[in-house]
């Protein structure tokens, strides 16, 4: 059955705005997206929305709801009481464009920083050959949607815009993750996680494997990882000591 | 230009509760914990061998013979220092450096953030980039030095049978099984198994280990949790047995 749904949608530009209040019919079934849509149709014919696929799968409907940052396309109406508000915000992260479309150059920026994949020398495309257990650790990392919720989530960017220029986001830390694991790859990606890429700015507090609508485990399978591989090659202590006593570097 | 939104966070559910109970939880642990170690007394069952695994190994002057397994290297602690200081600093580091636990008091003590997609109060981060925290990054050697002490408190655990079964016996046996599983499942002894292996192919050992940590891996927080409660519920036992309050329940004398 359907009832009138109390929403609190962000509606606005890069000059300002603010949350605005409507009373949209909600059916059986529907998810927040549908909802969105319907205001479009009757209401606000100007809202800007950016979506796809409506599945789940395409990382264009990235937004939050009720402050916790989701895909409007997978997240059911039904997980709400009827009578509660829900507040749809633009990703906080990123810069607004218009109502709930923010610009993510920010995430394209970030990717073209890492180096691409390295096969051997004289290993042509076609002619690689891996072991499905090889492949495997890095092939979790492969069902990424782009939707950069995870990096939209992130503390490190969301609360400190300074951090953005030294910190790749969850998502590209776990893409040189995907890269160092690869069996073929054959770039050192160690250093470079650790100086371009800002993994020490990480605190493994974990929100972006709690948002990640892919469910990847972000922390513990890239990151912490990746952590440990650096702790290996920078961290030994007695590497370490020998360096601050000796100004070697 | 960001939206602009004037609310720190628009969350709707009670976020503040699990950073709330992480506090709590963690700081009555650290009073027990404290509390326990300065007492410097009943840490040691005498009649049924049992020894705390706060008091293991006991190495100093003051320790009671009986229960220096490893014998008294060390001189008599001046002050109000007791045994324990001595291997609490490995204890601790270990659990201070520890993946899950720096998770939880970054988030409950340090609000770094509280929780997610709720704004930190703090106007600089810089993560674990600078000293004190890049320090974070020498957790495997305490990784190393817990193992060490987990074999001590098995053998203490083991050879409190010596003297028959008891209801203490058990309890110091499901501590160390908790303990063992902690810190078998800590991130860097997954890396040090096969994590940091590029070719899992050419490693199947390694690669089996690798699997089953990981496996224990996925509950490392509830393991971290079940082991700290189980220490502090073991050494409370053996408290209560050496004070003379409560009387062990013996199965086999
Ligand atoms: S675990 Fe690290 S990368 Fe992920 S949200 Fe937390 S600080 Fe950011
Ligand atoms: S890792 Fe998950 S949250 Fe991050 S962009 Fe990919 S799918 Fe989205
Ligand atoms: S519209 Fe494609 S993920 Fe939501
Ligand atoms: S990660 Fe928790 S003990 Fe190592």
């Amino acid at each position: 059955m359907g009832y009138q749904g109390h929403f609190r949608v962000w509606r606005g530009s890069d000059q300002g705005g603010g949350l605005e209040d409507f009373t949209v019919e909600v059916n059986e079934g529907e998810v927040v997206l549908d909802v969105i849509h319907r205001l479009q149709a009757t209401q606000t014919p100007d809202l800007a929305v950016r979506w796809n696929c409506k599945a789940g799968k395409c990382g264009s409907c990235s937004a939050e709801i009720n402050g916790k940052p989701r895909l409007l396309c997978m997240t059911r109406m039904s997980v709400f009481a009827e009578d509660e508000t829900v507040t749809v915000t633009p990703m906080r992260t990123f810069p607004v464009i218009r109502d709930l479309v923010t610009d993510v150059s920010y995430n394209y920026e970030k990717a073209r920083e890492i180096p691409s994949f390295k096969p051997p020398a004289g290993v042509a495309p076609g002619e690689y050959r891996m072991q499905q257990v090889d492949v495997e650790r890095s092939q979790e990392f492969r069902k990424c949607i782009e939707c950069f919720l995870c990096n939209n989530t992130c503390h490190v960017i969301r609360d400190h815009e300074e951090n953005k220029e030294s910190f790749a986001g969850p998502r590209f830390l776990m893409r040189v993750a995907e890269l160092e694991m690869h069996p073929l790859d054959e770039a050192d990606r160690v250093p470079e996680a650790q100086s371009s890429h800002g993994l020490g700015l990480c605190n493994i507090t974990k929100c972006c494997t709690d948002v990640c609508p892919e469910h990847i485990k972000i922390t513990d399978n890239a990151l912490i990882p990746m952590k440990e591989r650096v702790a290996d090659r920078r961290y030994d202590p007695v590497v370490w000591l020998g360096n601050k006593l000796f100004r070697r570097n | 230009m960001r939206a602009q939104i004037a609310q720190r966070t628009l969350r709707t559910d009670r976020w503040w509760l699990p950073p709330l109970a992480t506090f709590v939880g963690l700081l009555l642990i650290s009073i027990y914990a404290a509390v326990r170690t300065f007492m410097g007394d009943y840490y040691w069952v005498d009649e049924y061998r049992y020894l705390t695994p706060m008091y293991s190994p006991c190495l100093s002057e003051e320790c009671l013979p009986a229960a220096a397994h490893f014998g008294r290297p060390l001189p008599e602690l001046p002050g109000f220092l007791t045994p324990p200081v001595v291997i609490i600093p490995f204890l601790l580091g270990f659990r201070v450096t520890c993946y899950y636990y720096r998770k939880a008091y970054y988030r409950a003590a340090w609000m770094s953030p509280p929780a997610c997609a709720v704004a930190e109060p703090h106007a600089k981060y810089t993560g674990e980039t600078r000293f004190p925290l890049i320090a974070q990054n020498l957790h495997r050697y305490f990784f190393y030095a817990a193992s060490l002490l987990l074999l001590i408190n098995v053998y203490d655990a083991i050879y409190a049978f010596s003297t028959g079964v008891g209801l203490g016996n058990l309890v110091l046996l499901v501590n160390v099984g908790l303990l063992a599983a902690y810190t078998l499942s800590c991130h860097s002894c997954r890396h040090i198994a096969g994590g940091r292996l590029k070719h899992f192919s050419k490693h199947p050992v390694r690669y089996w280990a690798w699997t089953q940590i990981s496996k224990l891996n996925a509950k490392h927080m509830q393991l971290a949790w079940a082991s700290l409660i189980f220490v502090c519920v073991t050494d409370l036992y053996v408290a209560l047995v050496a004070s003379g309050t409560i009387s062990d329940l013996r199965f086999v004398n």
